[in-house]
């Protein structure tokens, strides 16, 4: 009896479509959120994190229209972020549906938008994403902001624990590096995050084999492990992994 | 298909995951609303205080809506009653989040933070244990024993305060009340509404010994 490590899609979307790309360019068309949320509800994710990477303020009621028709279809949590700048965009995005909020940039430019949104919603509801590349010297990653674009100068470690500090309940964390090669999550990034928070981590970023996330679990130490296309796609259906997992003695939830 | 034929009145204190029991019920088919007065509590024949947060909101909230003392005489009364995750905690003496606020005190105990050997908020799906009683519980009704269900909460009851009502425990750091049960009283520290077929199957269980 103990807590099960969790497999999240994410649906990167334009407010209404999904969209995909790599290394958080060249993006395409990757279908309908509302659809692929009832699957995966059905398939037994565990969690649903729905992201607007377009966050322009004109497709803002799309996307909150988006986030209303998913969570009719869920009967898991939902987090969903992108471009949430203040407390009222994060009162918008809880109103239609969403259990947890996650900030990226704009806590970065204004830290003290974690404790607003932790001191009204309250720690678990608030999820930092970080997006983090890694820098030439060795276990060292830079934050990156604007779905990866800009650098900072961050360290990712001491800004993991500073949004902790301010009440972010759980880390988001995507390695820059591996999003989108499919080549495994990035174990040395998630496991030095993990251990120098207090809260679960989401690992996020190149995962494509049934193995890849038996090793976050593992090695990297992840709470929960976070893909979009190979879910999307069918490459790795979510109910097969979960099978392998537990096979592997990885606790899992089976059951949906 | 089980038809309701009580509407349940769900406390909506401005905070919370209301809306998401409201969904969840209204898939099972039932009849809601949302209580804001205590008029809409007073005339409620069946009751659910949704919470997820911080203690302090939901007490702070409970008083300044005056809705203290009509909550506590549809205990008397015999109401049907669900609390989920912080309607659980509210039940209590009190809790270290906030130790100046006194809770509803229908049950005796204090909630405490969850040991910190373990990553907190305690997040995610865990299991049950189900503790031996003379009568079957209510809720858990049809739900296998090793079902998970939904957790996001840093504070607990610990099982010692109160063994009587203590119907299932669960364990993250320290083992700690799941789900309470006392005669019209029944609370749980997940979320039914986040938890999946076994999570709906609780609701069903409330909304049938509602009827």
């Amino acid at each position: 009896m103990t807590l099960a490590h969790r497999i999240i899609p994410c649906l990167d979307t334009d407010g209404a479509r999904v969209v995909k790309g790599v290394n958080f360019v060249g993006l395409r068309d990757a279908g309908d959120p509302v659809a692929l949320a009832a699957r995966y509800n059905s398939e037994g994710a565990d969690e649903l994190v729905v992201l607007d990477i377009a966050a322009s303020r004109d497709r803002r009621p799309t996307f909150l229209y988006t986030i209303r028709r998913v969570a009719d279809e869920l009967a898991i949590p939902l987090t969903a972020g992108g471009g949430i700048r203040t407390l009222e965009d994060a009162r918008a995005v809880v109103r239609a549906g969403a259990d947890k909020i996650t900030v990226n940039t704009a806590a970065v430019h204004r830290p003290e938008l974690i404790s607003e949104l932790s001191k009204e919603f309250g720690a678990q509801a608030v999820v930092l994403a970080i997006d983090a590349k890694r820098t030439d010297s060795e276990n060292h990653w830079q934050v990156r902001i604007r779905g990866g674009h800009d650098a900072t100068t961050l360290d990712a470690i001491e800004w993991a624990k500073q949004g902790v500090a301010a009440g972010a309940g759980e880390i988001l964390l995507t390695s820059v590096d591996r999003d989108g090669t499919q080549k495994g999550f990035d174990v040395p990034l998630t496991a030095a995050i993990s251990h120098a928070v207090t809260v679960p981590v989401i690992a996020s970023g190149g995962a494509k084999l049934p193995e890849h996330f038996a090793e976050i679990f593992r090695e990297g130490h992840a709470d929960a492990a976070l893909a979009a296309s190979i879910f999307h796609d069918s490459i790795q259906p979510i109910r097969d992994l979960k099978n392998y997992l537990a096979a592997e003695k990885i606790e899992v939830r089976l059951s949906c | 298909m089980t038809t309701h034929s009580r509407t349940i009145t769900l406390i909506d204190y401005g905070a919370g995951n209301v809306p998401s029991v409201e969904r969840a019920l209204q898939k099972l088919g039932a009849e809601t609303t949302r209580a804001h007065s205590s008029e809409q509590i007073e005339s409620a024949t069946a009751l659910i205080l949704p919470g997820v947060g911080h203690f302090a909101a939901l007490i702070r909230a409970l008083d300044e809506h005056n809705l203290r003392s009509p909550l506590l005489a549809t205990f008397e009364r015999g109401v049907p009653f669900l609390g989920i995750c912080l309607g659980l905690q509210a039940l209590y003496d009190g809790s270290e989040e906030a130790p100046d606020l006194p809770g509803l005190a229908i049950v005796p105990g204090q909630i405490v933070a969850l040991p910190t050997n373990v990553k907190l908020p305690h997040m995610g799906w865990n299991q049950l244990e189900v503790k031996p009683r003379a009568t079957p519980s209510q809720l858990l009704r049809a739900i296998p024993s090793d079902a998970h269900f939904y957790f996001a909460h840093s504070y607990a009851a610990l099982p010692s305060q109160q063994k009587a009502g203590t119907v299932a425990t669960c364990t993250h750091g320290s083992e700690f009340v799941a789900v309470f049960e006392r005669n019209n009283i029944h609370a749980v520290q997940f979320h039914p509404e986040k938890s999946g077929t076994p999570g709906a199957q609780l609701l069903q269980n409330f909304l049938a010994l509602a009827a």
